[in-house]
């Protein structure tokens, strides 16, 4: 027994401050070496770029802002989407779960037809191959009718399984307390559903910032065509589609960052199911 | 299984309205009149021709093996599950077995919603609603179902809440509460939509055994106020203690019917007996069944006879 802990700490609480010592410096000690890690590839980067690149100041001071304005394009491309993506996949899922066999039948093939062809191609014929058929669309309707329905057809999927996630033991008990099949959807399944599927339909929304840049083979005006359209005629692409690629990059953190704050509030309440633990 | 005697259909020759229980005033109207009940899993004959008649204001207790048939009679009474054949009359609502209709005409519909808005049904998984607190998992249905204001569901919830002990976990969501507390809150929630009659499906099943004395206590109030149940249960005592009567099936039949003390007390039925001696052996009867022999273990020894130490026995495979 020593009374080295000054506060008549006993031999016991004294372990315990030990411990808890020691496990903060190896967790501060981890954390050094993972942003050290972080840190070397940087700026292993960086010299790679200022190595292989005349970088031109004046250049970048130029195009950075002309690129910069694809921001709003790309997002509302993007938000625009996604929002009616959803729209298709909650009517997709639902005709993927309904008994009625052409209704089953339509979402099937949606998802078969427009998950079994490239994004690419589907942005290329809406906008070259459907004018042939005197369907012309301006190149952003294209682009968003295209992501729209590729993205439903994928998130038609995981909302599908999303609500099959729901115990079915919620249906009996809504359905034993009277519930006509649409209350039980609407009040008891899909609201679960809802909470199962957030974080995939993030994860789909962060992929599609990306994604939107397909859009730039039809001349939308968004980051990526912007930063090809300033590389290209003086080479200096490398720069550019540096710099393109940087703003995707924080698109997506802060989105990411947005996506976990959203889904730890969407914690409340509880996902606990009341299956048998 | 019980060795070697051939099923036979006996629906016809036990009339279960033969013998009311003791609560049951002379010449009242049956409550709950099933006929004749038959259900297939594809080959799987699992009842073979259920019939019941309840009484208002009794309660009555299903007996049986696991996998006797008992969770799916009771499960056909509501039409969860479509009975291959017959008919099932709650509270005047009648109801015909009809296998084939796979998009019920609206009219079905319309009446087995009516017979499950007359029929609360309990489970042993208590299928709270996890996205909603206590109160809203007790006025959901009031509300949306029966279209009542919220501020009256809301009165009526706290009463019935006070009723299972609960009044002060009105704003808790069910996962933070335990298994016996959620199951009150089931029970609470299916009164709130005052059905004439209960329906148990093995409520304290799922429950740490702990937990199971808390429900029962709850469920002999009701039966005790004069509520009508029916309850598919493993809790001999509370089958002894407040059933009026008891169901015994075996094999997809009701094979023997009567009050506890004959039922459970002095079978008459050979495979009730079988049934009760692995059941009750070494504990929890007071008064043993009649023929007490040593346990006979020589079909499905996966079921072993669980003597319980507070008459909470179970028999879950």
């Amino acid at each position: 027994m020593s009374f080295a802990g000054g506060a008549g700490m006993s031999a016991n609480q004294l372990l315990v401050a030990e411990i808890s010592a020691e496990r903060q410096r190896r967790s501060r000690r981890w954390r050094l070496a993972f942003l050290a890690t972080w840190a070397v590839i940087v700026a292993g980067l960086v010299l790679f770029i200022l190595v292989t690149v005349n970088v031109d100041t004046a250049f970048l001071q130029q195009t950075i802002p002309f690129i910069l304005a694809g921001v709003p394009i790309t997002l509302f491309l993007a938000v625009t989407s996604i929002f009616f993506a959803t729209i298709l996949a909650a009517l997709g899922a639902l005709g993927r779960l309904s008994r009625n066999p052409y209704l089953n039948g339509i979402a099937s093939f949606y998802v078969s037809f427009f998950r079994g062809t490239p994004l690419l191609l589907q942005i290329l014929f809406i906008y070259l191959a459907l004018p042939q058929a005197g369907i012309v669309l301006p190149a952003v309707p294209t682009a968003i009718v295209a992501l729209s329905l590729n993205y439903g057809s994928y998130m038609t999927e995981v909302f599908r399984s999303g609500i099959e996630a729901v115990p079915h033991g919620q249906t009996e008990a809504a359905q034993s307390l009277g519930m006509t099949s649409r209350t039980t959807f609407r009040r008891i399944i899909a609201p679960q559903a809802f909470r199962i599927v957030t974080p995939a339909v993030g994860n789909d929304f962060i992929s599609m910032i990306k994604d939107s840049s397909l859009a730039s083979v039809v001349g939308v005006q968004e980051i990526l065509w912007r930063a090809q359209t300033a590389g290209r005629p003086s080479f200096q692409s490398m720069q550019t589609l540096l710099v393109a690629a940087f703003i995707y990059w924080v698109l997506t953190i802060l989105f990411s960052l947005f996506q976990n704050r959203l889904e730890r509030r969407m914690a409340t309440g509880d996902r606990v199911s009341s299956r048998r633990p | 299984m019980t060795g070697g005697a051939a099923p036979t259909r006996i629906d016809h020759v036990i009339d279960p309205a033969e013998r009311p229980g003791h609560l049951v005033k002379p010449g009242a109207e049956p409550i709950v009149k099933a006929s004749a009940i038959e259900k297939n899993f594809d080959d799987n004959h699992v009842l073979r021709g259920c019939s019941m008649t309840v009484y208002p204001g009794e309660t009555v207790t299903i007996l049986g093996r696991s996998g006797s048939g008992k969770s799916t009679f009771l499960r056909c009474l509501n039409f969860l599950e479509e009975p291959t054949a017959g008919v099932v009359d709650i509270a005047g609502v009648v109801v015909e077995a009809d296998p084939l209709r796979q998009n019920r005409d609206r009219d079905t519909t319309a009446r087995i919603r009516q017979l499950r808005l007359r029929a609360g049904m309990l489970f042993q998984e208590f299928n709270l609603f996890p996205h909603l607190t206590v109160l809203g998992n007790l006025i959901e249905a009031p509300v949306h179902v029966k279209g009542m204001h919220k501020k009256e569901a809301t009165e009526l919830a706290e009463t019935y809440l006070a009723k299972v002990g609960l009044s002060e976990k009105r704003d808790e969501y069910p996962s933070r509460l335990s298994g016996g507390q959620r199951q009150r809150v089931a029970i609470a929630r299916a009164l709130t939509m005052e059905p004439e009659v209960l329906l148990f499906d093995e409520p304290t099943s799922a429950l740490d055994p702990s937990l199971v004395g808390e429900v029962l206590k709850v469920m002999e109030s009701l039966a005790h106020e004069g509520r009508t149940m029916i309850v598919v249960t493993h809790e001999m005592a509370f089958a002894r203690e407040a059933a009026d009567r008891v169901y015994f099936m075996d094999e997809g039949q009701f094979v023997e019917i009567g009050p506890p003390e004959q039922v459970i007390s002095n079978p008459r039925d050979e495979r009730t007996r079988t049934f009760l001696k692995r059941f009750l052996h070494g504990g929890g009867a007071d008064r043993g069944p009649a023929a007490a022999e040593p346990v006979a273990s020589e079909d499905s020894p996966g079921v072993p006879g669980v003597p319980g130490s507070s008459g909470s026995i179970e028999l879950d495979v």
